[in-house]
């Protein structure tokens, strides 16, 4: 199991970012019925996005663990759903920033978006202590991976359920046949989404490098000191062997 | 519900943008504090390396006497 930290993708996510924020404030025109709160937008939805599609793919790396025993796709699993819920917490501010700034309140429990959002978030939160109250790192990575399989399908169960619930107070810009926005808010929308992506997959691949170094400082240092246990390796289920991702 | 003007939205927009900086600074600072334990990881097993080294050149030195 070995990850290295991609420069050349964080490059490209910085670049890709500030292209999106500077065509959001210079080149995106104003919202007719927001005005300028509208800008918001382009930091939530893909940030939101990237969260629920990350928390997908965590149960399809959970999925592949479960059929093929490897753990490196346990291991992709976790840090898929540390870094979207990482997101999530953005989501929920950015998202409470404007619906202060549009409805004048924080958060409306009667909006059916809003709270499967903070459902779907607060499940994973669960992730966590889930995964350490169990010592034996096999049984652990199995659990996580049935709980992540389990919770990945409940993402778009719930987005479907939200799709068909009548009240619908949250804006559903691409509800519309033409989408809801103009061609530049599209074209600005896109740039973001594509950086948030990016960022996503770039935060996954550090969390990643940082691990496997852990992991293999810990093989390294139980080697030089004759197999006794250190302790000092990653906390989740390190590989037996080397995967070779 | 009629737009915000443009001083009142603005530190929304402000807040909403700066709280995604603050999330990604708190990350990356969570990170070099990792990376920085990784690195006095690395320097122990440096010195770990260098004593295994060193007790077995004596050892192969004690043998080679003996």
């Amino acid at each position: 199991m070995s990850f290295r930290a991609p420069r050349t993708l964080a490059a490209l996510t910085v670049g890709t970012l500030v292209a999106g924020f500077a065509l959001t404030f210079f080149f995106a025109p104003n919202d007719a019925d927001q005005g300028f709160v509208q800008k918001v937008f382009y930091l939530h939805v893909p940030l939101a996005i990237c969260a629920l599609i990350g928390f997908m793919v965590a149960a399809v790396q959970a999925v592949l663990h479960l059929r093929s025993g490897d753990p490196k796709w346990d291991v992709r699993s976790y840090v898929s759903i540390h870094i979207s819920v990482i997101f999530g917490i953005a989501v929920l501010v950015t998202g409470s920033i404007w619906a202060r700034a549009s409805w004048g309140k924080w958060f409306v429990w009667d909006e059916p978006t809003l709270v499967s959002f903070l459902i779907v978030f607060l499940l994973y939160c669960t992730y966590y202590p889930l995964r350490y109250a169990i010592e034996d790192r096999e049984r652990q990575a199995r659990y996580a991976s049935v709980f992540a399989i389990t919770a990945g399908a409940f993402v778009p169960l719930n987005f479907i359920a939200v799709r068909l619930a009548e009240t619908l107070v949250h804006p559903r810009v691409f509800a519309t046949a033409d989408g809801g926005l103009t061609a530049k808010m599209t074209f600005t929308f896109l740039v973001c989404l594509g950086g948030m992506a990016l960022l996503w997959e770039t935060l996954v691949r550090f969390e990643l490098a940082t691990k496997s170094s852990r992991a293999r400082i810990g093989r390294l240092r139980r080697a030089l000191e004759g197999d006794e246990a250190i302790g000092s390796g990653s906390r989740i289920a390190p590989a037996p062997r080397e995967a070779g991702s | 519900m009629p737009a915000l003007p443009l001083d009142e939205a603005g530190k929304y927009v402000a807040g909403a943008y700066l709280v995604f900086l603050a999330l990604l600074l708190v990350y990356v600072a969570i990170m070099s504090a990792r990376l920085a334990r990784l690195d006095r990881e690395l320097a122990e097993l440096g010195e770990l390396a260098g004593n295994v080294v060193e007790r077995e050149r004596s050892t192969r030195e004690e043998a080679f006497r003996g």
